[in-house]
């Protein structure tokens, strides 16, 4: 069961990224001053969707491993937090790639980068602390406490171009006060959005998998050293 | 349709994603292959263990 919904998942993901590569490439015309590298916002912004999505759901599966204390729960947020931190990793570097050619610098010490880039450390923190950890239940409370103090950076990353001058472009959506793009040219974002929803699940489902298995080695462990 | 401006970047922006995705897919491929191979050491020790009790 759980390999078809794998496969539906990806034939999904590769299905609507094709069809928009499709539409982005061909269908939609270059941006007034940037050209033809503005192009890159449509894996920038659903590359950012997915990774905080993703924070936001390790949060919440942190917050019930803090209630509950069932293990489970803290096993899928170090699943969605490490699928979540290759998204941010994706988000830095085309921005990067953006800024070279739109600022003439790959980096600058701008809140929303800082942010961002303080954002990337302290889930990275995250996963560094769940190996230097061997006792279980002392990793899982750590790491939840570390995943809701990353949390509140994301409101600050979400914030940053609103509180402060800064380099990185305003709100560029329309849903959001302030932004600005013609409809036409904002469904590919969303769309992508979906699609690397899609590919974020398959991902978070097979890397469970290895948690279920670290979890039954160890179980093995402790039983055969029982003996 | 693309005029060639900055195109070059704009190919090593999406290449970068892949990249990424491409390496984080091979990364957990190898970890799984290492994980598996770990629960089948555990499971033979366990299984002299048994044997020895």
């Amino acid at each position: 069961m759980r390999n078809k919904i794998v496969f539906v998942l990806c034939v999904l993901a590769a299905g609507i990224l094709c069809w928009q590569l499709y539409n982005i490439l061909l269908i939609l015309p270059n941006e007034k001053d940037q050209g033809a590298i503005y192009r890159i916002v449509y894996f920038h912004v659903p590359a950012i969707f997915t990774g905080f999505m993703g924070f936001f759901v390790a949060l919440a599966a942190s917050g019930t491993y803090l209630v509950t204390r069932n293990l489970k729960y803290d096993a899928f947020a170090a699943a969605v937090t490490e699928v979540s931190l290759a998204f941010a990793t994706i988000v830095l570097a085309t921005g990067m790639i953006w800024g070279r050619i739109i600022w003439g610098i790959w980096w600058t010490w701008d809140a929303r980068l800082t942010t961002m880039l303080v954002c990337w450390l302290i889930y990275a923190g995250y996963l560094m602390l769940r190996r230097a950890i061997d006792e279980p239940t002392q990793r899982a409370r750590l790491s939840a406490v570390v995943s809701i103090f990353g949390c509140t950076d994301i409101l600050i990353v979400w914030k940053s171009i609103e509180w402060w001058r800064t380099q990185h472009p305003g709100p560029v959506l329309s849903v959001r006060e302030g932004g600005g793009m013609a409809p036409g040219m904002e469904g590919p974002i969303y769309w992508n959005w979906l699609a690397l929803m899609c590919l974020a699940a398959v991902l978070v489902i097979i890397r469970m998998r290895q948690e279920n298995i670290s979890r039954e080695i160890d179980s093995l462990r402790r039983l055969a050293h029982s003996y | 349709m693309i005029d060639q401006r900055n195109f070059i970047y704009m190919f090593y922006g999406f290449a970068a994603a892949w990249v990424i995705v491409t390496a984080y897919v091979a990364y957990l491929a190898v970890r799984e292959r290492r994980l598996r191979e770990e629960l089948d050491r555990v499971r033979r020790m366990l299984e002299e263990s048994e044997k020895k009790a």
